[in-house]
């Protein structure tokens, strides 16, 4: 068993105070290995969103810890202060529209990922075109997104987010704009990358059908973690 | 890659829109600069070109180019006799306007001091200097008068023989150059019946006096031309232009002339001084703060164009800086963007400027100093009118991204 990607502890989030206080997360503790890929289930305001987002070093929580790749990036309701470089270095992100960026062709939004990270320009579109290929969108490379369709832009989403060889992917309902097909190949897409990259990889969705494709359901309810 | 170039592609049909709009702001700012310079340089050119070392008016008045001055056409020989006085020539300038060919014609006369001066010294782009005495006219070309056309002032016809360029005055208007005996008449002439009436009145001014009694045939004399009268004067001149000799101190020669109870005297620096003080002052303040109103209300839309700008890129600077962009890179976006905004809009206002300035009616003069002191405004403004984009974009969470 490969060591873990990420490991929270206790992660508790309450949003506001008093008589508007809310608990979105209540003490969530579970961890994820390099080469796994995991469902994140629950029904809406379950907390899905609120975990990723702490995960995702946008959202610090009112307790707990996160370590990814084995640096403690989080402890406690410490502001977390500028994470952009350990972002970059270390998570991508696939939501659940693609983001794509719309005045850049699909190469180029797998450049710039990788240019932000410092990575020379010709070196950078070099490893882009090699990626798009990887995920079967390499003849789209010159179009941009609106000239793509969603299960199209998802896959240059998924390029992007492996830009940079991270050990932590992260995916907000990635196919929740996508058919029952093109959100199973998405999955599968994901699937495919953990094992072969070996990054740790945690998926929120609803979809039901295509849950076979992943080692492992986390389950959360009301704020809680059910299975982990 | 560059990401501000990425988007102007993307945007290109409302970034043209746009920086066309900032461009012809930017050339009413090039315009103004430009009608400022020509209305200093118009006010300034002739005594520029006359670069005489003094200049002797009228005692206590300003000079012919800020007020009235009125000196005796003798004060010419005077000055000459005072040391160190290598030349004077008399200067008579008046502003006419007459019909002419259909059309109004107003022109500022000027006169050479013939037979000394034949306005060698004037740019001539067609034709001669003056070489007769009298009738002749060397006119700027935006009076629109073509070399050989005749036109009638007064009770004589003159004939174009030079065509200058750029001899404009304070007011706007062409010089016409004649000589200074003939610039006289024209200022002076009345018609045939208001001259019969004058020589009727001295004829009977001089029969009611002793004198017109004892000596009858002065009665007859007095109602002759008034060149004929020995005690009339000749017309009056509006100043007298002193040259020194090699080797005099033009402040010692004016020191002298200043001593005289009849005239100020002032050199070519001082009158040029008075010049823009006085009559040019007040446009040349109005056109200036104009000018940087302009200037302000350009920064001002520039900084919405490029606020709105990064509005419409709220969602793409939160993804950046989800993936990690460093702030330098959005800054980079921003401000890039609003420098070549700028930069373009520059451009536009100069290639527009060039086709469409000459159609004004005055001299809009744009010269190398001013377009680099704009273009340097312009990248000030530019830089300004990023900062709110940038503002805005630094308060952008890259959260915004997930919600």
């Amino acid at each position: 068993m490969s060591p873990p990607i990420v490991e929270a502890k206790n992660l508790r989030k309450v949003y506001g105070h008093d008589n508007t206080e809310v608990v979105a997360l209540k003490g969530a503790s579970f961890s994820v290995a390099g080469g796994e890929v995991v469902a994140l289930l629950g029904p809406s305001g379950a907390g899905k969103s609120t975990l990723l987002s702490i995960l995702g070093l946008v959202t610090a929580p009112t307790s707990g810890s996160v370590t990814i790749a084995g640096t403690a990036v989080v402890d406690g309701a410490r502001e977390l202060g500028d994470m952009r470089a350990f972002r970059r270095q270390h998570i991508g992100f696939v939501f659940q529209k693609a983001n794509l960026i719309p005045f850049l062709t699909a190469v180029e939004n797998v450049q710039v990922a990788m240019e932000i990270n410092d990575l020379p320009s010709r070196e950078a579109r070099r490893r882009s075109l090699e990626l798009l290929d990887y995920l079967g969108v390499a003849d789209r490379a010159n179009h941009r997104p609106v000239e793509l369709s969603g299960g199209q832009q998802q896959r240059i989403a998924v390029a992007r987010a492996l830009a940079n060889k991270p050990g932590l992917i992260l995916a907000d309902e990635p196919t929740a704009a996508l058919d029952g097909e093109r959100g199973r190949q998405v999955m599968e897409l994901f699937a495919r990358v953990a094992h072969e990259q070996g990054a740790a990889v945690i998926v929120v969705t609803h979809d039901h059908r295509a849950l076979d494709v992943f080692d492992r359901h986390l389950e959360m309810e009301d704020g809680e973690l059910k299975s982990a | 890659m560059n990401l501000a170039l990425r988007d102007v592609r993307y945007h290109l049909g409302s970034f043209v829109f746009t920086t066309v709009g900032i461009g012809l702001l930017l050339m009413i700012v090039m315009g103004m600069g430009g009608i400022y310079r020509g209305l200093v340089d118009d006010a300034t050119v002739l005594i520029d070109r006359i670069d005489a070392d003094l200049w002797v008016v009228q005692r206590d008045t300003r000079g012919p180019f800020a007020e009235v001055s009125r000196l005796p056409a003798a004060l010419e020989d005077r000055l000459r006799a005072v040391p160190g006085v290598s030349a004077s020539r008399r200067f008579v300038s008046h502003t006419i306007q007459r019909e002419h060919a259909g059309r109004s014609v107003r022109m500022t006369v000027q006169g050479l001091a013939w037979p000394e001066d034949h306005g060698a010294w004037l740019p001539l782009i067609a034709g001669r200097s003056l070489d007769t005495a009298h009738f002749g006219l060397i006119a700027d070309r935006s009076l629109g008068l073509d070399l050989g056309e005749t036109l009638q002032l007064g009770q004589d016809r003159y004939t174009v023989v030079g065509i200058t360029a750029g001899m404009i005055s304070q007011a706007g208007d062409g010089m016409a150059f004649f000589t200074s005996n003939d610039a006289q008449a024209i200022q002076n002439d009345g018609d045939g019946e208001s001259q019969r009436l004058e020589r009727a009145a001295r004829s009977a001014r001089v029969g009611a006096a002793d004198i017109g009694r004892i000596q009858p045939g002065l009665i007859e004399r007095a109602g002759g031309s008034s060149g004929n009268v020995p005690v009339l004067a000749p017309p009056p001149v509006s100043a007298v232009q002193v040259w020194v000799a090699p080797g005099t101190d033009p402040a010692q020669v004016a020191r002298t002339i200043a001593g005289w109870g009849d005239a100020s005297v002032y050199t070519s620096a001082e009158q040029r001084d008075l010049l823009l003080a006085g009559p040019v002052d007040k446009s040349r303040r109005q056109i200036g703060l104009f000018r940087a109103l302009l200037i302000a209300i350009s920064a001002i839309i520039m900084a919405l164009v490029i606020y709105t700008m990064t509005l419409d890129k709220v969602h793409d600077i939160a993804l950046l800086k989800l993936m990690g962009a460093r702030n330098r890179v959005i800054v980079g976006l921003i401000l890039q963007q609003s420098l070549l905004l700028g930069t373009l809009g520059y451009a536009i206002a100069w290639l527009l400027g060039q086709r469409i300035f000459p159609l004004f009616p005055r001299r809009v003069l744009i010269t190398g100093p001013d377009l680099l002191m704009l273009a340097g405004i312009v990248v000030g403004i530019s830089v300004l009118a990023s900062g709110l984009g940038i503002w805005k974009a630094m308060r952008v969470r890259a959260g915004e991204v997930l919600s």
